[in-house]
């Protein structure tokens, strides 16, 4: 097992909102102490609710947002709330993928400037030469041709839009990928060809990835540890097998009931959640699930529970017992 | 009799480069209380069919069709009114862009009571018992208040719910739903679908659900209808479908499943769907199929019977294997 390229402690981040008319200032606890690690050649995938906080973790571990609080290390150095914009080094280790394969290209730029763009504000020192080596490496790299080099982002489709995403964030030789939602906007046949690919570069650059989706058979079937997050607090963190075969705590039960499955034949017995996911301006007292949870003991509207455990953490007064959690 | 039928339906459209066929003889079968998925890839002509059939597409398109009939009547020739009297209360809609279909200058409460206005002689206090009473089914909470909200104060969520309380406010005979639960977390779709099923065995509500979403499929509906290139490709009752699919684009859109994938590397298809300028003319799959062979680059497959799924295909498969060719192999 190689060691952690990044670590994150208790971190967060919230925003300031100002209040309008008769309303009050307040602070969205977006992303509210997430702790994990990040290990070359492994995926940690992110899954949860709308507004969980899935794209705040993703832009402070790209550190395009400094945390408010809690200490993010990567590659042995540390970013504290006044952020990393000096250092360019470290910027570059750590790259982003949107979702959005249309809105995410400059349509007026060609493949190959996209490509060389990176180098171009990040690396002064390579020359054109080599900028355009690489970046037609790159192109080979994810699978596309050479003529598309010249080509424009309205002439691909979009598997093809989110090779060059991908490309283009692989020119700075990151050590950590983040993927925000990197497939969801792909037909099934796409989707196949992009998470080959990220499979396959994964593999041959050892990258670390951490995969947002909410879509739980990409991340069965990508990950290698999953961080479930409820309101910005991650709330059962563990190895794919333990989450998906054996998830402790209710949220993750009741989010892997509620995903259906791919097959006729098998029509299961849903959990149904009561209510919906609370405002982070406004968040429960005590267990932030509790408003909507089955399992809610009277410790559970008082006292904020703990992540607890080795290896498979989850933070719940009353956990789903180990004999009861049958593969879902 | 079917609530609805569609016999080789067809739209074009002028663009600034020549005609484009976005749908291309499409079949539609939908009987009362049925319940009925179309899937296909993006660009297939789903919305565009479904669209022509509500009458909504731009000056643009130029639809045909040999029949297009909705509870025995003839939508080719009733008057602009009659339509009107049909769209939106016994056939409605939810878009796939919910925040294009709700009038931005208007609260929720309004278009929804404006909708039963038009089309019921409901009293304005059931008007608002009834709008309280679809705002609580889609999942809203406090929908008094909300009914207070307009579209942009709502989230992606929030409208689209608001979209399907309106799209179910006069008790449509046939829903046809765009992608209905795209916008929304696997609770609230769960709950939403539930209520859709739900409307279907209470009330007979038939449904059309277009998603792209083969879980979705595999647990909502009774059929299934596959497109590819603007073509019907196959329909299938559900559970034949996802076991023995009989076209080769079907089969292969199933084994890109990630859930059926047995190594990490998963199937896929190669290439991209044919576009205005380069479809092909024999089989429209058959650059990206592998069972392709001369026959299918020269000639256009006629569907098969209903025992192979109505596939457009000349070698339809059974067990994963096509049949019909010559013993050349
Ligand atoms: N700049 C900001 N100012 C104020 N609130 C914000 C800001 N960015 C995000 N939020 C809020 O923080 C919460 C978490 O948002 P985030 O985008 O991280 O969620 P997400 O899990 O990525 O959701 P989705 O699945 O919809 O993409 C939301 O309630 C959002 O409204
Ligand atoms: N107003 C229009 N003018 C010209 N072409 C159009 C117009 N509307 C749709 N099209 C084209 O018609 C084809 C079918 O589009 P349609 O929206 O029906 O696809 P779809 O199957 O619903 O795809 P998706 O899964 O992405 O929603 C596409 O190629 C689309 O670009
Ligand atoms: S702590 Fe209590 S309310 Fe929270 S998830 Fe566990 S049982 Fe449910
Ligand atoms: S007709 Fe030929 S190319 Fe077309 S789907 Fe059938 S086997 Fe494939
Ligand atoms: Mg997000
Ligand atoms: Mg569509």
């Amino acid at each position: 097992m190689s060691e952690a390229i990044l670590t994150a402690k208790n971190l967060k981040r919230h925003y300031e909102v100002k209040g309008g008319f008769l309303k009050p200032d307040a602070t969205v606890r977006a992303l509210d102490g997430a702790s994990f690690t990040l290990t070359p050649g492994k995926t940690l995938a992110v899954v949860g609710e709308s507004g969980s906080g899935k794209s705040t973790l993703a832009r402070v571990v790209t550190m395009i947002e400094p945390p408010t609080e809690g200490d993010l290390i990567i590659g042995g150095r540390k970013i504290g709330p006044e952020g990393a914009s000096g250092d360019r080094d470290l910027r570059a280790m750590v790259q982003i993928v949107f979702q959005d394969p249309y809105g995410s290209l400059n349509p007026r730029q060609t493949i190959g400037q996209t490509l060389m763009e990176p180098l171009l504000l990040n690396r002064p020192e390579v020359s054109a030469a080599e900028r355009e080596t690489r970046a037609r490496d790159m192109l080979a790299m994810v699978g596309l041709r050479p003529e598309h080099f010249e080509r424009y982002p309205h002439m691909f489709s979009g598997g093809q839009r989110q090779r060059v995403a991908v490309a283009r964030a692989l020119m700075l030789e990151p050590k950590i990928l983040v993927l925000d939602e990197p497939v969801s906007a792909l037909d099934l046949s796409i989707q196949s060809q992009v998470l080959n690919l990220l499979m396959d570069l994964q593999e041959r650059m050892d990258l670390a990835y951490l995969f947002i989706s909410h879509d739980l058979s990409v991340v069965r079937h990508i990950a290698d540890e999953v961080l479930v997050l409820y309101l910005g607090q991650p709330v059962e963190i563990g190895p794919k097998q333990a989450i998906f075969e054996a998830p402790r705590h209710p949220y993750t039960k009741a989010l892997l009931s509620a995903t259906p499955v791919a097959d006729p034949a098998l029509r299961k017995e849903r959990i149904k959640l009561e209510g919906e996911l609370p405002s982070p301006m406004n968040k429960p007292q005590g267990c932030s699930f509790n408003p909507r949870c089955w399992r809610r003991q009277d410790v559970c509207t008082k006292v904020e529970p703990e992540l607890q455990g080795q290896g498979h953490c989850f933070a719940c007064h009353n956990p789903i017992p180990l004999d009861e959690t049958e593969a879902a | 009799m079917a609530l609805l039928e569609i016999r080789n339906l067809s739209v074009d459209f002028a663009t600034h480069s020549g005609q484009f066929r976005a749908v291309d003889g499409v079949d539609v079968t939908v009987d009362e209380g049925d319940l009925l998925a179309i899937v296909g890839e993006s660009g297939s002509g789903k919305s565009v069919s479904m669209l022509a059939l509500m009458g909504l597409l731009p000056w643009t398109a130029t639809v045909t069709a040999d029949k297009l009939e909705f509870d025995g009547q003839d939508l080719r020739t009733i008057s602009a009114r009659a339509r009107r009297r049909i769209v939106g209360k016994d056939i409605s809609m939810i878009f796939q862009e919910p925040m294009s279909s709700l009038n931005p200058a208007f609260t929720i409460g309004w278009q929804i009571k404006e909708s039963l206005r038009k089309h019921t002689d409901m009293t304005r206090s059931q008007r608002q018992d009834r709008a309280v009473e679809l705002m609580r089914q889609v999942g809203i909470p406090a929908p008094e208040k909300r009914l207070q909200a307009y579209p942009h104060q709502l989230s992606g969520g929030m409208s689209q719910r608001a979209m399907i309380a309106m799209a179910l406010a006069n008790k449509p005979k046939l829903l046809i739903a765009d992608e209905p639960t795209t916008a929304l977390d696997v609770t609230i779709q769960a709950q939403i679908l539930e209520l859709l099923t739900g409307l279907q065995q209470e009330t007979g509500m038939a449904l059309v659900l277009i998603t792209h979403d083969m879980g979705v499929v595999a647990e909502t509906v009774q059929r299934v209808q596959v497109q590819y290139a603007g073509q019907r490709v196959e329909l299938q009752e559900v559970g034949g479908l996802f076991q023995n699919p009989h076209h080769p684009y079907t089969a292969a859109l199933l084994a890109a499943l990630p859930e059926r994938a047995t190594e990490k590397r998963l199937p896929t298809i190669p290439g991209v769907v044919p576009g205005q300028f380069d479809r092909p003319a024999g089989c429209l799959f058959s650059p990206r199929c592998s069972f392709a062979d001369a026959r299918c680059i020269a000639q256009r497959p006629s569907p098969a019977g209903p025992e192979l799924g109505r596939a457009l295909c000349h070698y339809p498969l059974i067990d994963g294997q096509p049949t019909g060719k010559e013993s050349a192999a």
